[in-house]
């Protein structure tokens, strides 16, 4: 549990900004720098796990040996998965209408 | 002076040694942790000495001759975060090179040492002295001494540890040398025994550092628009508490070495109408123009700055009170700028005085023309005359350029 709570003055934060906890990462959630998100097609997916490989935030859940979903908490939808994918069955889809988030 | 310091000051040895050289006897005695560093004229002379203090065993420094200044200011940095007391030299190209990592060392508020050789920037190519590079670092809140000799050079590598590891400062402090004016001039220096540098400047011991034992914490972390804003004003309040810590710790380095050292030192000021104020080596040229108007009866008179970052801006406005005329001697030309940067730091501290005196930005010496007392004699000459002695805003007047003066 970090001890920061994002509304200190810079008195009171430690010096040169440095992290007294391990672990931020378990509140700090970077999923919400997002603005779109990878939606798997799992009827076509044939589990070969290259986005698994090689989505660089480690945010596809692999169960049993296979892809069963996106953990959005961390996602920050960068859209590597959806470009290497085979299959081309992950597609990139807004976190809002565009009409909305602009 | 009590007796005790009188007996310590006397057991200080003289040496005839370079500006350069006495930089790297005060390294050896400061013991850092860790030297990275990568030759660059004029500053070579520094770690090529002090890497024959590790080669010999004289010190027990790790030297890291890293492949580039940007890597030896990232070493230092390293070092610096592990918990360890860290140092670097370079000059000119080389910290225009470190320059990513200045911020980086300040801003997470390590207190590396740099030894700066002042040399001018390319192009043309110029390995000579000027201060385009010291001028280039002031606003990255490195703190920066600025000596004027090879003493004031090894007094100041004493002070820059002192300085930058107290508690209330934690921030990286250069010890600027007028390349080759200092660093390769030799003069009697007198060093203080080493016992007695190794209790002034104490063991480094830093609050938070990644190779505490038990401890995991992140340095140097990414910060968004939530916490940026609030840790640059953390360390702009650090670096004001350098002043009097700086102050502090001149005075105590007088205990110890008899030395009296200070922020601003000013020569024949008390009742001059006219003012030379700079930095570093052309301290004698100055003072000999000053001393040859005063026998001229023109109550002329010159301020050296020696703490330039932070600048002492109350001080040098109480220093320059009574004069009617100020001379900022740059020794570099801030191109396109509404002024010279000592030039801006002087008027910024006196914008607000009522009655402020006549100001004129001159610029000297660059790339490693000598400051000539012929110089300082024009500009003498100039702030003596009422006619000439307002410059023109953003306008530069030259001393010793062939094509004149740009008054």
């Amino acid at each position: 549990m970090s001890t920061r709570r994002g509304d200190e003055g810079y008195r009171e934060l430690p010096i040169g900004g440095v992290v007294l906890d391990p672990g931020s990462t378990r509140h700090n959630l970077t999923g919400s720098w997002r603005s779109e998100h990878p939606v798997i097609d799992l009827e076509e997916c044939v589990h070969c796990l290259i986005c698994w490989e090689l989505c660089p935030d480690n945010c596809l859940v692999v169960v049993n040996g296979k892809l069963a979903s996106v953990d959005l908490d961390y996602c920050k939808g960068c859209g590597i998965c959806a470009m290497e994918c085979p299959r081309k069955c992950i597609e990139m889809v807004p976190d809002l209408p565009i009409e909305e988030s602009a | 002076m009590v007796a005790k310091d009188k007996k310590r000051a006397a057991a200080s040895q003289s040496l005839a040694i370079n500006g350069a050289e006495a930089v790297a006897y005060a390294m050896r005695q400061a013991e850092p942790d860790v030297v990275a560093a990568y030759p660059i004229t004029p500053q070579t002379l520094i770690i090529e000495k002090f890497s024959e203090y590790v080669a010999d065993g004289l010190v027990r420094t790790e030297f890291v001759e890293v492949e580039s200044e940007h890597a030896a200011m990232s070493a230092c940095i390293g070092a610096a975060v592990a918990g360890g007391r860290a140092a670097t030299a370079t000059a000119g190209p080389g910290l225009a090179l470190m320059f990513e990592m200045l911020s980086v060392a300040s801003g997470m508020r390590l207190p590396v040492v740099l030894h700066l050789a002042t040399r001018a920037f390319s192009a043309p190519l110029s390995i000579l002295c000027d201060h385009s590079d010291l001028m280039a670092m002031r606003e990255q809140g490195w703190i920066i001494m600025c000596g004027a000799n090879p003493q004031e050079a090894y007094d100041q590598a004493v002070l820059a540890h002192r300085i930058a590891e107290h508690p209330d400062v934690m921030l990286p402090f250069t010890n600027a040398l007028d390349g080759f004016g200092v660093t390769h001039v030799v003069e009697r220096v007198d060093v203080l025994p080493d016992d007695a540098v190794r209790e002034f400047v104490g063991e480094y011991q830093p609050e938070h550092y990644a190779l505490k034992p038990g401890v995991t914490q992140t340095f140097g972390a990414w910060a968004h628009r939530d916490y940026y804003f609030e840790l640059r004003a953390q360390t702009a309040e650090a670096f004001r508490n350098a002043l009097p810590v700086s102050e502090q710790a001149l005075a105590e380095f007088r205990e110890i070495s008899g030395r009296r050292l200070s922020i601003l030192e000013p020569y024949r000021l008390e009742d001059a109408e006219l003012a030379l104020v700079f930095l570093g080596s052309a301290d004698g040229a100055v003072k000999a123009a000053v001393d040859a108007a005063r026998d001229e009866g023109v109550r002329a008179g010159a301020l050296r700055v020696r703490l330039y970052r932070p600048f002492p801006v109350r001080a040098v406005a109480e220093a320059l009170s009574g004069v009617e005329a100020v001379g900022t001697l740059d020794r570099a030309l801030a191109i396109g700028s509404p002024g010279n940067g000592l030039f801006l730091d002087v008027a910024a501290s006196i914008a607000t005085r009522r009655g402020r005196p006549a100001m004129k930005s001159f610029v000297y010496g660059l790339g490693g023309r000598d400051p000539a007392k012929e110089h300082f004699d024009a500009a003498i000459e100039q702030l003596a005359d009422p006619e000439r002695r307002e410059g023109v805003p953003g306008m530069t007047a030259y001393l010793g350029l062939r094509d004149g003066g740009n008054e």
